[in-house]
Order: C-alpha cells, then sequence, then structure tokens
C-alpha cells in the first residue's frame, strides 16, 4: 500500500518557527506517519532546526534563498508547485500567512482549497467552520492531491522536542531547480506590532475590550489586568475601527481565532463576527453594563455593571494572591 | 486603467443564520440577500480609484442564480459603469472557489482590466481563496487583506497596505494584479436614490454559464451541514471579588 505523504508549509521569521506549525503538524499525524516540513526563508538555519525537532516530523526540507526572506506568496507559491507531486497532503497553517499562500498552489494543481478545518473524519473527509462559526460543514475532497489549511486553536501543539521524545530529523537542503524570484511582487516595509505579552493565538489566558472601552487610552486598565494574569490583549472589529487598538489585535470571523482556558471579555456585547473567533475557549467571562448582551448567552461567568467600576475592583483582588 | 469588481450574493450579514433540519445547507428561502460586505469595500475603493481620475472604468462581475441581477444592480448604483452576471442553476456555494477564479479568469482575459479588487473572503463560506487562486491562474501580483492601498501609474505598480497576524506589512505589486480588501481599507458610502434611478439605465450583461464552454471539475462533495455545539450560559456573579473565586476555586484558571 502507497504511504501517504504530508507536506506541512512552516510559518516563521527567519529565527523563530512559529507554534502555528506545530499545530499544523498535528492535523497532519491524523493523516500520515510520514511527514515533511518545508521551511522556505533566508538565513532561516534555526528555524530548520527548530522544526526538525518537532514530534512527528521525519524530514525538514530547506530553501534557503533571498526572495523567501518575506514570505512572498508568489515565490513561495512556485516552490511549492514544484515539489507538491511527491505528496498526498499539502497543509498549512490557516493564518494570515498560509492563508496567503496556500490557495495559489491549490489552483496551479487544479485542486480545491479546503478552509480552515477544524476537524479530520477520514483519509479524505473534514470539518470546518462557515458562516462565522454558525454552521459546520463536514465536506469531501475528490481531490488527488488535499490542499488544506488548519485552524491552530481546533489542534493541540505537537511538541517541541524539548522534552527530547525524539531525535532530530534530518534536514535536507533543497537545491534550487530554478530562480523562484518571480519579480512581482516587492516586500517594502512592515510594521509589527511589538508586545511584551504572549502571543494571542496561544496566549492561555485572553482579556479583551469592545466599543464599551470608548478610548485606547482605557485600554490602559485591560493591559494592567492581562499583566497581572499574563494575559494576552484582544479586541473586536469595533474597538480596532475606532482606532483604540492596532489591528492585530481583532479576534472575530475574520482576524483571529483563539480558544484560551480563560476568556475575559470586556465591553463587548458578543456580535456573531467576534462569537466565531472565541467561543471555543474553556471558560469565559463577560463583564458588561448590558444584562441582555448577547455575549452573556456563551459566558460561563457573567459580571453585569459598569466596567470602569468593575476593572480597577478586578485589578485590585488579583494583587492579593498572584 | 480598467477595474473588474467581483461581487458575491450572500446572506446579509444581519441575518442570524440557521441550519436546515435536512443537514443539507442553510435557510436561504425568505432572508434577505445582500452583496458580500468585503466586496462592497472593494468596490467603494474603485470608485475612489475614479474619482482621483486613475481608473476609467469600473465593471462589476457576478457568478450566480437570476437573483444575483439584484446584487449586479447594487454594484451599478454603487458606481460600477456596467455589470456581468454569469448565471448559473447552481447557488454559487455549491462551486468552490477554485471553479469562480476559473470563470474570472475568463472574463480577465477577455476585459484585460489592469486591477482586480474583491473581498479578501465572502461572509457565507470564509473560504479566504479566491483572489489568490485567481492571482496564481493569471500569473499575477497579489496584495491580499489590504487595508492601504495606492496605485501609481507611471511605474505601473500599486502598493498595499496588508493587515497580517503581526501587524502591518507593506508591498509593491506589479500591474496588473489582483488585490483582496479588508474592511478597513474604506467606509462604503450610502446609495443616494439618484444612483439607484441611474443604475436601472446601465449595461447589465447576463451570460448563461453554459455559453462560457469552461470545463469545471468536481472537487469537493458536501457531506452535511449541521448547527454548531451550543456552549450553554452560565451564572451570574455579583463583584469582583466574587468573580475571581469562582475563577480560582471552581474553574480553576488562575
Amino acid at each position: 500500500m502507497k504511504v501517504n505523504r504530508v507536506l506541512v508549509l512552516a510559518e516563521h521569521d527567519n529565527q523563530t518557527l512559529k507554534v502555528s506549525t506545530a499545530n499544523t503538524v498535528r492535523a497532519a499525524t491524523e493523516l500520515s506517519e510520514d511527514i515533511t516540513v518545508l521551511v522556505a526563508g533566508y538565513q532561516c538555519a534555526a528555524v530548520a532546526k527548530a522544526a526538525s525537532l518537532l514530534d512527528g516530523v521525519n524530514e525538514v526540507w530547506v530553501s534557503d534563498l533571498p526572495c523567501f526572506e518575506h514570505g512572498l506568496a508568489e515565490n513561495v507559491a512556485e516552490l511549492m508547485i514544484d515539489l507538491a507531486e511527491a505528496f498526498q497532503y499539502i497543509l498549512a497553517p490557516a493564518t494570515t500567512y498560509g492563508k496567503n499562500i496556500l490557495p495559489r498552489v491549490a489552483a496551479r494543481l487544479d485542486v480545491a482549497q479546503i478552509s480552515e478545518i477544524t476537524g479530520i473524519l477520514s483519509p479524505d473527509t473534514f470539518v470546518r467552520p462557515i458562516y462565522a462559526g454558525n454552521a459546520l460543514l463536514t465536506i469531501q475532497s475528490l481531490d488527488p492531491i488535499k490542499v488544506i489549511t488548519v485552524r491552530s486553536t481546533a489542534f493541540e501543539a505537537v511538541s517541541t522536542g524539548v522534552v527530547a521524545t525524539k531525535e532530530p530529523a534530518p534536514i535536507v537542503n533543497l537545491a534550487s531547480k530554478k530562480p523562484y524570484d518571480l519579480g512581482l511582487s516587492q516586500f517594502l516595509r512592515e510594521e509589527p506590532h511589538v508586545s511584551k505579552r504572549p502571543e494571542l493565538t496561544s496566549a492561555r489566558i485572553v482579556i479583551s475590550g469592545g466599543r464599551g472601552l470608548q478610548s485606547g487610552e482605557n485600554f490602559k486598565m485591560l493591559e494592567e489586568i492581562a499583566d497581572k494574569l499574563g494575559a494576552a490583549l484582544g479586541a473586536t472589529r469595533a474597538a480596532v475601527d475606532a482606532g483604540f487598538v492596532p489591528n492585530d489585535y481583532q479576534i472575530g470571523q475574520t482576524g483571529k481565532v483563539v480558544a484560551p482556558d480563560l476568556y475575559i471579555a470586556v465591553g463587548i456585547s458578543g456580535a456573531i463576527q467576534h462569537l466565531a473567533g472565541m467561543k471555543d475557549s474553556k471558560v469565559i467571562v463577560a463583564i458588561n453594563k448590558d444584562a441582555d448582551a448577547p455575549i452573556f448567552q456563551v459566558a460561563d461567568y457573567g459580571l453585569v455593571g459598569d466596567l470602569f467600576e468593575i476593572l480597577p475592583e478586578l485589578s485590585k483582588e488579583l494583587v492579593i494572591r498572584k | 486603467m480598467k477595474c473588474l469588481i467581483p461581487v458575491k450574493r450572500v446572506i446579509d450579514f444581519n441575518v442570524k443564520v440557521r441550519v436546515k433540519s435536512d443537514g443539507t445547507g442553510v435557510e436561504t428561502d425568505q432572508v434577505k440577500m445582500s452583496m458580500n460586505p468585503f466586496d462592497e469595500v472593494a468596490l467603494e475603493e474603485a470608485v475612489r480609484l475614479k474619482e482621483k481620475v486613475i481608473v476609467k472604468e469600473i465593471i462589476a462581475i457576478s457568478i450566480g442564480v437570476s437573483s444575483a441581477q439584484e446584487t449586479c444592480r447594487v454594484a451599478l448604483a454603487r458606481g460600477a459603469d456596467r455589470a456581468i452576471l454569469i448565471e448559473t442553476n447552481v447557488e454559487t456555494n455549491e462551486m468552490p472557489p477554485l471553479s469562480i477564479a476559473k470563470i474570472l479568469k475568463y472574463f480577465v482575459l477577455q476585459e484585460k482590466p489592469d486591477l482586480v479588487i474583491l473581498g479578501k473572503q465572502a461572509i457565507d463560506d470564509d473560504c479566504n481563496q479566491t483572489g489568490q487562486m485567481l492571482a496564481a491562474l493569471l500569473g499575477w501580483a497579489q496584495g491580499t487583506n489590504a487595508s492601504g492601498l495606492n496605485v501609481n501609474a507611471s511605474t505601473g505598480s500599486v502598493e498595499v497596505i496588508r493587515e497580517v497576524d503581526g501587524g502591518l506589512e507593506t508591498l509593491s505589486l506589479k500591474l496588473p494584479a489582483v488585490v483582496s480588501v479588508d474592511l478597513r481599507l474604506n467606509e462604503p458610502r450610502y446609495i443616494s436614490l439618484p444612483n439607484i434611478m441611474k443604475a436601472k439605465s446601465k449595461p447589465l450583461q447576463i451570460i448563461p454559464m453554459g455559453d462560457l464552454k469552461i470545463e469545471l471539475k468536481q472537487h469537493l462533495k458536501t457531506i452535511q451541514v449541521e448547527p454548531p455545539v451550543m456552549r450553554r450560559s452560565g451564572i451570574k456573579v455579583n463583584n469582583a471579588k466574587e468573580l475571581v473565586d469562582k475563577l480560582r476555586n471552581e474553574a480553576k484558571v488562575l
């Protein structure tokens, strides 16, 4: 019997491997025991090493070229298309990185892409949310190569080799078959948002603010609590649109999807588009002055009241025992 | 410059979507349909480029059942100069984004736009694929999740600010290119009554899908659609002290 091979596209910034890759490898382990991770980057040896330590990975393929430095979709997709035929599955994290590249690969292979799966029912049947998570679609792929993006929160990250459960997987440097700098797009600059807090999508605790916070200045009240809890900070689309916080804080249908152990929603009414991004959290707390706000329908613990009175109290309570 | 704007007819974003009891899909009978909100932003951006005299012609294109004519008329009222509907027998949802991209490619080759601007995703299937697939099939550059767009006609390029997980990223794309937009790119204006009237006399070309002779494959099969597991709503606490106590001793998450 032919063994199914899976290619997983690693997400990274040339220095560190993103956790989303470890979540995607977990999904890959449900499909096959033959998993190759592809690292396309520039001066990215540390990333390749980290990928080789992921549990379940058999081989790491590296293409280390200047044209891959910024992960431009046109160039990375071209490389993946050249590698695709050896594989039955091509997976990437359903992050802005994976979502940008993978549809290009699928289209050129003339196969569909299955976006943001949350479950694998059989080798060709997958579950994914549609309509902002208001329905779950079970879908069967009829294509010879299955191109899939994986929702990180639905698959627990594989161990990163810290516990040394395995030998590092061999790292293979790919010989460049052709120039991959297609020259279609060019990276100009980035404005990364630097934060000392944990990354939103992998944080154990997330505290989020909505329009109820009324200003960016008031988000400082959330920051204070976030720092006491070691939590990441999130926001609704309304709060981002109003300019309270940068875009990368946005949680929801078209922003980030989070599923922390504890999600604290402050001044958030609970529009379905926001719920889509956080309703799989283990414990949800809602603080809102409107007792009828839809957020209370999904909250395990609801506190009705003025957030400007509640937040200082909450902050004080958290000092007592950290 | 010429802009092609693909627009999709979807269940209105304010509607609470209900799954059909037979598990074949979601209820669309008697349900309000609208233009995909992301596509409205795409169209608005094209109209602004036309107002700046960068764009000369805006063509809206939709693929779907006969009632998607309504979406085309809305596009015309929003400022498209003309519209094309590729009429299909099936709801667009039953066609994967790859098929949509193939049909769009056909019209791109025919109309030769400099820029295709479309929503980064449709709020029904949440796929986020069509723009990237179209760019790939054409061998064009792509700028997804755009929250800023600056056309430089003299250099034949467009600068796109992209919203990415880590913040913002700016790319320069060689024209022609495909740009998929995020909601923060602009705020679409309200449609005025005179524009609704004007839209009635703008050209809307309806082309049956069968006339195109594009071969589309079946790639996917829907097994079932089901409602998600609902969360039970929990309890109300009276103050911050009680909340912290519950989180520590009952939920044990602190």
